[in-house]
């Protein structure tokens, strides 16, 4: 995997690695790539995938108001804030 | 001491569970060596340990009064801090509680600390920490094994009686045989994940560190159940754990076991001890069978590409905007790409970036879609061996521990940690790993036992049965 690959994989999951760092990256990623690609040898014809690990059923509850979270509460953890919102870097112009 | 023998001794007014928390707290200040702890709450626990004291003397302890208990940091407790290991959450501190974290509060365990653990719980060696690795007990060298690192030493070098952990592909099973203690994972369900920092969903499962099958079961039945926060969790009643032995008929009793062709990545030291119990089990009686595994050498690859797609949807939610680390940032920075560029390590990354790849356009049907396949076949294999057997019986590790630093750069090798303990989250079932036998070194050699969906009684059961022989 050459790291034009890597940088596109990158840009998806909202990662970016610095210059020096990606090509010993991609030789890492490439041998685990290499390992995990043993699946693709299975003959898995008429197999249904299993995407739960449980039955599936439908989880329902009274549809009743509950309290929410306190506004307070909510802003305790952001890294910035004013009084009543979280602050983010301008995104407009 | 256990839990049990600690609970007799203070109705028998022979011990108070502030002494024991002062015990306890000493024992942490003089092992922070080991680096098991990232947050402490000891003022808070010898608060709580009075008031267990006080419940003792006027005859009403509850269920777990006095128990004191360590916490793997990503299981979040209301205004203690839970960074998961990671930089990105170094100083995050929960709003709410785990229900299991609520549970047992209600049951009157007290939680001396949150434990150090891979970060975000990628890893088997406890040493992809923000906050450093921990060590192994016995010789600092070595690795404890993880991602539960901090909570096995907690329980292995008396810093509580029994711990938290998770278990996403033996988390807590790895640790546990390397520490040699009892490490407990349920079936998927059994225990609420509502509060649980989640790393792949569908195979994550809280579950429990003990030195004894009655603690584990106490501990357990408090834990265990439906709970409407958590919509996956299994409405099906918890029984009481009832520990007699006496109702087990060995020679009524069929037990699977590993042939060689699973059992040749296994060290020498490890394939001497599970022989030897295979001995030990035939003389009681009881019947043991080699079975078959389709594909046991793509039960990792399956495990991985599963785990980190998942993971790699999760991990989404670290953004640097409600919570967390957010970087300091220079024009045309992007506030979320240079957080996660910086709060995450190496080994998240990694697998972030191996689970979107797997789940990206060209790639999906050839990695993920064949993994859930083959994960179909696992599940309906254990379907099948369970007809037919009570329990299947298999190392927890192919290893004793290993050195620090020797397989960290060489991620799969790591990977294959994981080789007898994946399979269980695959298959949902619930896997117990059990101290059995001991390395030349002196580490402590785990065996593990697997049963049938929610047939968590007969498991415990057994596995008291064969630590008694």
């Amino acid at each position: 995997m050459d790291t034009k690959a890597i940088k596109h994989i990158a840009e998806l999951a909202h990662l970016k690695f610095k210059d020096e760092e990606i090509e010993s990256f991609a030789i890492q990623f490439s041998g685990i790539i290499n390992y995990v690609s043993s699946v693709e040898k299975l003959s898995l014809e008429r197999i249904e995938p299993l995407t739960r690990p449980f039955e599936a059923q439908n989880v329902v509850r009274q549809d009743m108001a509950q309290s929410s979270i306190p506004k307070e509460d909510a802003l305790l953890n952001a890294p910035k804030r004013n009084e009543m919102f979280f602050k983010v870097p301008k995104v407009i112009e | 001491m256990d839990y049990t023998t600690f609970r007799k001794q203070v109705l028998d007014k022979e011990n108070s569970v502030v002494e024991q928390t002062k015990e306890f707290i000493k024992s942490i200040e003089d092992k922070t060596h080991l680096n098991s702890f990232i947050t402490t709450n000891f003022e808070k626990a010898l608060e709580k340990a009075s008031e267990s004291d006080k419940r003792f003397l006027e005859g009403e302890p509850r269920k777990l009064e006095g128990m004191i208990i360590a916490i793997k940091d990503n299981i979040s407790t209301k205004g203690l801090r839970t960074t998961c290991g990671s930089k990105i959450l170094e100083n995050y501190v929960p709003i709410y509680d785990a229900t299991v974290v609520e549970r047992l509060n209600k049951a009157g365990a007290i939680i001396i600390g949150k434990t150090n653990m891979d970060e975000f719980a990628m890893g088997s060696s406890n040493e992809t920490s923000y906050f450093g690795a921990v060590h192994h007990p016995l010789n600092s060298d070595y690795v404890p094994g993880g991602s539960s690192g901090g909570s096995a030493v907690s329980v292995a070098a008396d810093m509580a009686f029994t711990a938290l952990g998770s278990d996403t592909g033996g988390s807590i099973r790895q640790p546990a045989a390397f520490c040699g203690n009892i490490g407990f994972k349920p079936t998927y369900g059994r225990i609420s994940r509502y509060g649980l920092v989640a790393f792949a969903s569908s195979l994550d499962q809280i579950g429990t560190f003990a030195n004894s099958i009655e603690d584990t079961a106490a501990l357990y039945e408090v834990i265990a159940g439906v709970d409407a926060k958590d919509s996956t969790s299994a409405n099906i009643p918890v029984e009481d754990t009832m520990l007699n032995i006496d109702n087990l008929n060995p020679k009524e009793l069929k037990v699977a076991i590993l042939s060689d062709v699973e059992l040749k990545n296994c060290s020498d030291e490890v394939l001497s001890v599970y022989y030897s119990i295979l001995r030990k089990i035939e003389q009681q009686g009881i019947s043991i069978e080699e079975v078959s595994f389709d594909n046991f050498d793509a039960f990792i690859p399956t495990y991985y590409i599963v785990a980190t797609a998942e993971a790699s949807s999760n991990l989404a939610r670290f953004d640097g905007i409600r919570y967390g680390y957010r970087a300091e940032l220079q024009n045309g920075d992007d506030v979320i790409v240079k957080t996660r560029s910086e709060g995450f390590g190496a080994e998240v990354k990694r697998r972030i970036m191996l689970g979107t790849y797997v789940l990206s356009s060209g790639y999906y049907d050839a990695y993920y879609g064949k993994a859930l396949k083959a994960r179909r076949l696992i599940y309906d294999n254990y379907k099948k061996i369970f007809n037919q057997f009570d329990f299947l019986f298999l190392p927890t590790t192919p290893t004793p521990p290993f050195k620090i630093g020797e397989k960290l750069n060489d991620p799969v090798s790591m990977y294959l940690s994981d080789l007898f303990t994946s399979s269980a989250n695959l298959g949902s079932v619930p896997a117990i790993s059990i101290p059995l036998g001991a390395s030349s070194q002196g580490f402590s050699v785990g065996m593990q036992i697997q049963s049938n969906h929610y047939e968590e009684n007969k498991l415990l059961n057994f596995s008291k049965y064969m630590l008694s022989l």
